[in-house]
């Protein structure tokens, strides 16, 4: 279909993109702007797509409210710790699977495989009374345990493993005739070259645990171990009616810095999720 | 580490059992050892306690654990909002998968032309993407109010918008417009990687032989992307079935059971009612779902996608 358009069908794939465009970019553009309006101003009619006066001083009421600043650190520590654990062990995992000859090793691969077609939803009662049991409860430990060494890390092994299956011999070889160890070369050799499957499988395990929303309410119960999302839905007066100045502002502090990595680097990210190996 | 510890450094002094084959085989399995521990520990284990739990009546607040066979799956079968939450399902996911791939494909197909500024385009549809789900999800639910900020933008038209949110019909098609719009630019990047990777000769051959662009696209782009349409719809339809955030934050179930799906209705039933047995039955139930409609698909894999070699 890449085809140089004629001017006419220009304007109209142009005109086509801008109509579809209102949708992905306006509710993101309301709830920064209205974050930032005063709460006269939000329900104003007609409404005010740019803001005429402001008003930050809902910015401070979000941390007044809740132990805000404590729960951003909660979602950032355990998304980084939650990251860096499946690069690891999925990276590891995916290795040994694509490169190492050992007995069983397609029967314990196709027993890795039933965690995709498991959603976690199906195990969420077993685990609540397996962390109950560890007295685990209203703890971080359930969060990142299960996303490192469960189910949501098996798509992570896979990728690492069809990227290292492509991987040519030869390049492994001269380093075992140098008398390098399996671990060595797989630290030394094949973890450098696997950078753009990594970055794959690190944004989307990062995306993965800070959009976590049923495991938070399920395992935990006092605000100041609450994540974002849990956190967010609480900003609420006393009847239970919600104050949406303040929940919007502390939205887009949720949303807003991931955005703006995104931007940034999002050749890389959009990059990375289309070669992940999910071409089929 | 000391997986790494073990593995790197090979005894020193080499006693025959070690063979290079035997060292190798230990490490794989020193390698996989981490994951395989925790698909036992948190897949294999909770699968099998899910349906021992199905076949006991617990009722946590009660405190009762009692073996009662399978009264828990005839209490599914004559459980009388169990017909309107598979509706919910069913209407939700379909729904989803229908607007989601062709809206997907409809971008792909625009964003993959040569025209100045595409970049800009392309970022700006993956952008909620990366927004916080709950936070995209929040948005939505104040515009979506009877005095926000879309009827607000209907009315400047003149025309007056529904509350959304307090219909069955719109209330259900605003959860999937919702969705919709957060995650069909991952299926969007797929197909574009996809369309990328069809040979430019096919569509010159066809253009000299004087074939019509419709032509073009249904003879020849969707066949040879045919594999990533269904990747993506398995992806689509599995994940569809698991949403739960947007039901808890936009509408919890309602209008009546409107939107209760069955996610949703599981977490009520354990979490907030406390009928972990119940609860368990659910989530088998969700099981044999997901795993029918994958087996489905895998299937249909023979007949309608189209292999280059």
């Amino acid at each position: 279909m890449k085809t140089d358009l004629s001017p006419r069908m220009k304007v109209l794939v142009y005109g086509l993109m801008s109509v579809l465009l209102i949708p992905f970019v306006f509710p993101t553009w309301w709830m920064v702007t209205s974050s930032v309006k005063p709460i006269s101003d939000i329900f104003a009619f007609p409404p005010d797509i740019v803001p005429t006066r402001f008003d930050f001083s809902t910015y401070g009421r979000v941390f007044e409210l809740q132990p805000f600043a404590q729960q951003y650190w909660n979602s950032a520590y355990i998304a980084a710790l939650v990251t860096a654990g499946t690069m690891l062990f999925s990276s590891m995992a995916g290795y040994a699977f694509a490169r190492i000859k050992f007995p069983f090793a397609n029967t314990l691969f196709m027993i890795v495989l039933i965690g995709l077609l498991i959603p976690a939803e199906v195990t969420i009662v077993p685990l609540f009374q397996i962390f109950l049991g560890w007295d685990m409860i209203n703890t971080h430990w359930p969060l990142i345990l299960v996303p490192v060494f469960g189910a949501p890390s098996v798509f992570a092994t896979f990728v690492m493993r069809q990227f290292f299956i492509a991987l040519p011999k030869e390049l492994e070889e001269a380093a075992r005739v140098d008398g390098l160890g399996r671990f060595r070369i797989f630290w030394t050799i094949a973890l450098p070259l696997a950078r753009p499957a990594l970055g794959a499988v690190a944004i989307f395990t990062f995306l993965h645990s800070w959009n976590l929303y049923l495991e938070p309410i399920v395992f935990l119960s006092s605000p100041a171990n609450f994540t974002l999302p849990q956190a967010l839905t609480q900003f609420t007066d006393a009847y239970g009616g919600a104050l949406w100045n303040v929940q919007l502002a502390a939205a887009t502090m949720t949303a807003l810095p991931v955005l703006i990595v995104f931007i940034i680097a999002q050749r890389q990210f959009v990059e990375g999720l289309a070669h992940s190996g999910l071409k089929g | 580490m000391t997986v790494a510890a073990k593995s790197s450094s090979p005894p020193a002094r080499k006693r025959p059992f070690w063979t290079m084959e035997r060292r190798d085989s230990l490490a794989g399995y020193l390698f996989i050892a981490p994951q395989m521990i925790g698909i036992t520990v948190f897949v294999l284990i909770p699968l099998g306690l899910v349906f021992w739990y199905s076949l006991h009546e617990w009722n946590v607040l009660a405190q009762t654990f009692r073996f009662q066979g399978l009264a828990n799956y005839q209490t599914l079968l004559s459980d009388p909002g169990l017909p309107q939450v598979l509706a919910a399902t069913g209407i939700f996911s379909v729904g989803l998968v229908i607007f989601n791939m062709s809206l997907a494909l409809l971008l792909a197909v625009l964003l993959d032309q040569k025209l100045k500024g595409i970049a800009v385009y392309r970022t700006l549809f993956f952008s909620p993407v990366v927004v916080s789900l709950v936070a995209w999800t929040i948005v939505w639910g104040f515009l979506l109010q009877n005095n926000g900020g879309i009827n607000a933008l209907l009315a400047t038209f003149g025309i007056e918008g529904p509350n959304w949110l307090r219909h069955p019909t719109t209330a259900m098609i605003s959860v999937i417009v919702v969705q919709v719009f957060k995650n069909v630019g991952l299926n969007m990047v797929l197909f574009l990687a996809a369309l990328q990777g069809v040979p430019r000769e096919l569509y010159e051959a066809a253009r000299v032989d004087g074939t019509p662009v419709f032509k073009q696209f249904t003879r020849i782009t969707l066949p040879m992307i045919s594999p990533t349409v269904l990747l993506t719809s398995i992806i689509t339809i599995v994940g569809s079935l698991q949403v739960f955030a947007q039901i808890a934050v936009l509408t919890q179930g309602g209008p009546g059971m409107s939107t209760t799906v069955l996610v949703y209705y599981l977490y009520q039933q354990a979490f907030q009612f406390h009928k972990f047995g119940y609860g368990a039955t659910l989530s088998i139930l969700l099981f044999v779902i997901v795993a029918v409609l994958t087996f489905i698909q895998w299937q249909m894999r023979r007949k309608l996608v189209f292999y280059e070699n």
